[in-house]
């Protein structure tokens, strides 16, 4: 077990697995969601191959309405 | 045609996108405006309702968005908001808002300028909401701001252009587009807005909000038309004080 | 960089408008360069009357009720250009002298004795006679003792604009003479001052490099004045937008037939000298306009109030003509020969307030840094 922080509340994961994984798992389409990893933001391609370790603070954005 | 960092818009209408009952009125009331450009904010995913998303409703060919920085407080999380928009897809175009003040919502003018040389710096388009200050207004210019949008009242009060002394000034010494935003409340607030001169206006909560927001849109696209048609007319002047038809100032002297 | 539209497309422009432009022109609050064009038009002679009572409404409600004194110091009377209408002229036989900073010192000691704080520094332009040096070096000796030093010299760089600024000179007047390149060209014969576009941009590099204020003009008499208002008009708005930070002035001299002097290739009466004065000040209400001793003093006084802001008084042209009253080589005569006493109460008078001093450079900060877009 590993455990991130992921839009401020912690969650536990029963694996690594990368950032597009969670994504997929949350039921979020990554084409429309931007995510900062550890303060970085993550170019989409990284997604795939950015794995999650233990501890990580992962923020995950994306537009809403607003004016 | 309005052009704006080399991106020309046929409607003088910005809209923004919150605040709407639901996805589908909002669309139908976006289409209704003629609007081009929407505002967009960016907001953590709500991990509990992952599937509210913006993105599946809105046409990006139809629209173009126009990411804002709402929530930021200070000119560092507006930069860090710009750059998460960036890196959505966003484009590089920023609506720069910084709001310190969670009870007005009131623009920040220290962070806003600071936070402008950064985004320029850095490539972005921006476009700073500011309080209607023309002094305020050059700086940002000089900054390399690709528009103003100062407020007309405070944000959501629908109170009109209260600021229009101010914004009349700041339109008349503008280098580049002067955009109306914040506290238009009604389609003849729109109208005055564009008579005066601004190149657009930027209006969300009273389409939003309106009982009816897709025909309450259709009242400001035609608000919008017609104050800038009047504009470009040329509108008399209203006289502040009295002019004597038979002048009474001496020019004998003259040979 | 501004870039001086086609002189006859302002004159068309002009002549296109009629009664109905000038009645709009005047209706409105803020006026474009249409209505500019209608106020220069032959169409607004019969408007001079509405135009004097806008005109002087707009200047007492912005400046007050207040003239503002200011006198011309003459350095030096050698020139490199030959400009057909110049006393001046690098052709003309006449005694020519430059002030050393003892001479020029006392000169300007008699202008500070007479109560001026504001002076206006005018030479030939002859950088080997009177360059940047030699007005820095002045500049530096005369601060303390006045409120603001003008020049009216040689186009100068912008660094060396931003030097005189800090030394203490922070207005420079820059005539461009004709927007009309064709006349132009053929009253400047010879000398740097040949190159029109250089001139053209002059007023922006004394803008950028900070100067507080930047003076135009046209000298009137050249080419067909209406459309030198137009130009003018379009040179203002241009210097607006681009040095917001600068404050405007224009001036209005005037070639008037006199004998032995050059004369006007299309003379300018008072009447037209008087609606191009109205039409600026209602173009833009916040100009700063002189309205110099080229005039008669039954001119000056008549148009107290109506428009221009600001009177030289008591003018010698001739460089240290106000301690040695027989130094000769004049550049221009003056038309108003009264002592600052009495122009002064010629403006109190008709109830202004005549100003002699206006702002203190000793408050100015030498940001070197401080740069304008441009």
């Amino acid at each position: 077990m590993i455990t991130i922080f992921c839009n401020g509340e912690s969650r536990r994961l029963d694996r690594v697995m990368s950032v597009e994984e969670l994504m997929v798992s949350l039921g979020l389409n990554p084409e429309t969601v931007v995510a900062e990893l550890d303060g970085r933001i993550l170019s989409r391609p990284e997604y795939a191959v950015t794995p999650l370790a233990d501890g990580a603070t992962l923020e995950l954005i994306r537009f809403v309405g607003g004016g | 045609m309005l052009t704006i960092a080399g991106k020309t818009f046929r409607s003088r209408l910005f809209t923004g996108t919150g605040k709407f009952s639901s996805p589908r009125v909002m669309k139908e009331a976006l289409l209704a405006s003629g609007s081009e450009m929407v505002t967009v904010a960016l907001r953590r995913v709500d991990l509990h309702d992952p599937a509210d998303d913006i993105m599946a409703v809105l046409d990006r060919d139809r629209f173009f968005f126009l990411p804002n920085t709402a929530g930021a407080r200070n000119a560092a999380e507006a930069v860090r908001l710009a750059k998460l928009a960036r890196a959505s897809g966003g484009g590089n175009w920023v609506k720069l808002e910084v709001t310190p003040d969670p009870r007005t919502l009131l623009p920040d003018p220290v962070e806003t300028l600071a936070a402008t040389e950064e985004l320029v710096k850095a490539g972005f388009v921006v476009l700073p909401y500011m309080n209607a200050d023309p002094i305020l207004a050059l700086r940002l210019q000089d900054a390399g701001a690709a528009a103003v949008m100062p407020l007309g009242s405070p944000i959501g009060t629908n109170q009109g252009v209260l600021t229009r002394f101010q914004v009349a000034i700041i339109i008349e010494q503008a280098r580049v587009p002067v955009v109306v935003d914040a506290g238009i409340g009604a389609p003849s607030h729109a109208a005055e807005a564009m008579e005066m001169g601004a190149d657009a206006v930027l209006v969300n909560t009273a389409i939003a909000v309106a009982g009816d927001p897709v025909r309450m849109a259709q009242a400001f696209a035609k608000a919008v038309e017609a104050g800038r048609e009047a504009y470009e007319a040329g509108l008399g002047a209203r006289r502040t004080e009295a002019e004597a038809s038979s002048p009474q100032t001496g020019l004998d002297f003259l040979r | 960089m501004f870039i001086a539209p086609e002189f006859q497309q302002l004159r068309d422009r002009i002549a296109a408008g009629g009664p109905d432009a000038v009645e709009r022109a005047l209706a409105r609050g803020r006026l474009d360069l249409d209505d500019l064009a209608a106020l220069l038009s032959p169409a607004a002679g019969p408007f001079l009357a509405e135009m004097a009572q806008r005109s002087a409404r707009l200047t007492r409600q912005r400046f007050g009720n207040v003239i503002q004194l200011y006198a011309p110091l003459y350095l030096s009377s050698f020139c490199i250009n030959r400009c057909a209408y110049c006393g001046f002229s690098a052709g003309n036989a006449m005694p020519r002298r430059v002030l050393s900073f003892e001479e020029a010192e006392a000169e300007a000691m008699i202008l500070h004795r007479r109560g001026f704080s504001h002076i206006l520094l005018v030479s030939g332009e002859a950088p080997a006679k009177a360059g940047v040096e030699y007005l820095e070096a002045l500049a530096l000796r005369l601060r303390d003792k006045f409120a603001a030093i003008s020049i009216e010299v040689q186009p100068l760089e912008t660094a060396e604009y931003a030097r005189l600024f800090a030394a203490g000179i922070t207005a420079v007047a820059i005539y461009q003479e004709t927007y009309d390149q064709t006349v132009y060209d053929q009253v400047h014969r010879a000398g740097k001052k040949r190159d029109f576009v250089y001139r053209l941009a002059t007023p922006e590099r004394a803008a950028r490099a900070g100067m507080r204020e930047v003076g135009i003009g046209a000298l009137l008499g050249l080419s067909d004045w209406r459309a030198e208002g137009l130009a003018m008009g379009h040179h203002l708005a241009y210097l607006r937008k681009a040095f917001w930070r600068t404050g405007l002035t224009v001036s209005f001299p005037r070639i008037r037939p006199a004998k032995g002097e050059f004369a006007p290739l299309m003379p300018v009466s008072e009447r037209d000298l008087t609606q191009l004065i109205f039409a600026l000040r209602i173009f833009d209400p916040d100009l700063g306009l002189y309205l110099s001793t080229r005039e008669e003093a039954r001119y000056r006084d008549g148009m107290l109030g109506l428009g221009p802001t600001r009177y030289s008084a008591g003018s010698c042209t001739v460089p240290g003509g106000y301690g040695d009253s027989a130094a000769s080589g004049a550049q221009f005569e003056i038309g108003d020969q009264r002592t600052i006493d009495e122009v002064s109460r010629a403006i109190r008078a008709k109830g202004l307030d005549p100003v002699r001093k206006d702002w203190d450079a000793i408050f100015q900060q030498h940001e070197q840094g401080r740069r304008q877009a441009a």
